[in-house]
């Protein structure tokens, strides 16, 4: 797993490429995640575009960022999901609680 | 296609989350010659890695002494998968619902819905002398698995 940072209109956009799972992808994604908001980001979207796969412990890291953000009064959304990865958050429902954008340009402009 | 060539292939794995990248390249060059989609592939790879996980994380608690015995068997009518940890076992209908609505936001608890979902069917064997032993199952012409297709719905076969 491969991520990214970098700014845009005043959001963290992590560009996430590889898997999300277990004892790679997922550590990768927390650590990246804690990162920026340990330096004081408010507003994280995660691009998901480049993502191959993921399982069931790369999902409950997503889901550990999104309350991360969240509980500290900050904003994670999600975009350019794969149609594989938005299939396995669909059928677990978690598209229900996650914010998932079509592309970056909506997901910036979701911030406003 | 022709006939699936009746064959089994077993590995003895350590309790390491690396070893799940060579248990997944086995089922890929196995499935290559079956008649088995490429979606409803990567599907059981999915099922396969969520087995692994939980043997090594849960039964085998990632002591890598403990080993995990994979058998991906293949017949005429489809294949079976059996992933055997070294633990002290579990109750699968303990297992609380993800989708239950105070537990979406759970950060663990998604991989036996999802081998069920992406399976044909899973099963239990529980050793007089502990281990968890799960076999995952896919017939040939079975519909397809994906997590598109009845979105919401769980599979409890």
């Amino acid at each position: 797993m491969k991520i990214e940072k970098r700014q845009r209109d005043g959001a963290t956009i992590l560009d996430l490429q590889g898997r999300i799972t277990i004892g790679e992808g997922d550590v990768a994604l927390r650590e990246a995640v804690q990162a920026a908001v340990g330096e004081g980001a408010t507003s994280i979207l995660l691009n998901m575009g480049r993502v191959r796969s993921i399982d069931s412990s790369g999902v409950g890291e997503l889901v550990a960022a999104y309350t991360t953000v969240t509980n500290r009064g900050g904003k994670l959304r999600l975009f350019s999901m794969p149609s594989r990865v938005l299939g396995v958050l669909q059928i677990t429902q978690l598209v229900t609680v996650l914010d998932i954008l079509e592309d970056e340009d909506e997901a910036v402009a979701s911030l406003a | 296609m022709p006939e699936p060539v009746q064959q089994t292939i077993r590995l003895s794995i350590g309790s390491r989350y690396e070893n799940i990248e060579l248990v997944q390249a086995v089922l890929d060059e196995t499935l290559e010659s079956l008649p088995i989609d490429e979606e409803t592939g990567y599907w059981m790879g999915i099922a396969l890695r969520e087995a692994l996980t939980n043997a090594i994380k849960h039964g085998n608690g990632l002591d890598p002494e403990k080993k995990v015995d994979v058998c991906l068997a293949v017949d005429e009518s489809g294949v079976d998968i059996t992933v055997e940890d070294q633990g002290s076992g579990f109750d699968p209908d303990a297992v609380a619902d993800p989708l239950a609505p105070d537990n979406l936001l759970r950060t663990e608890g998604r991989g036996i819905f999802y081998m069920r979902r992406f399976m044909d069917k899973i099963d239990y064997d529980f050793g007089a002398e502990g281990g968890t032993k799960v076999r995952l199952h896919k017939k040939f012409g079975a519909p397809g698995s994906s997590a598109e297709a009845d979105q919401g719905g769980a599979n409890e076969d």
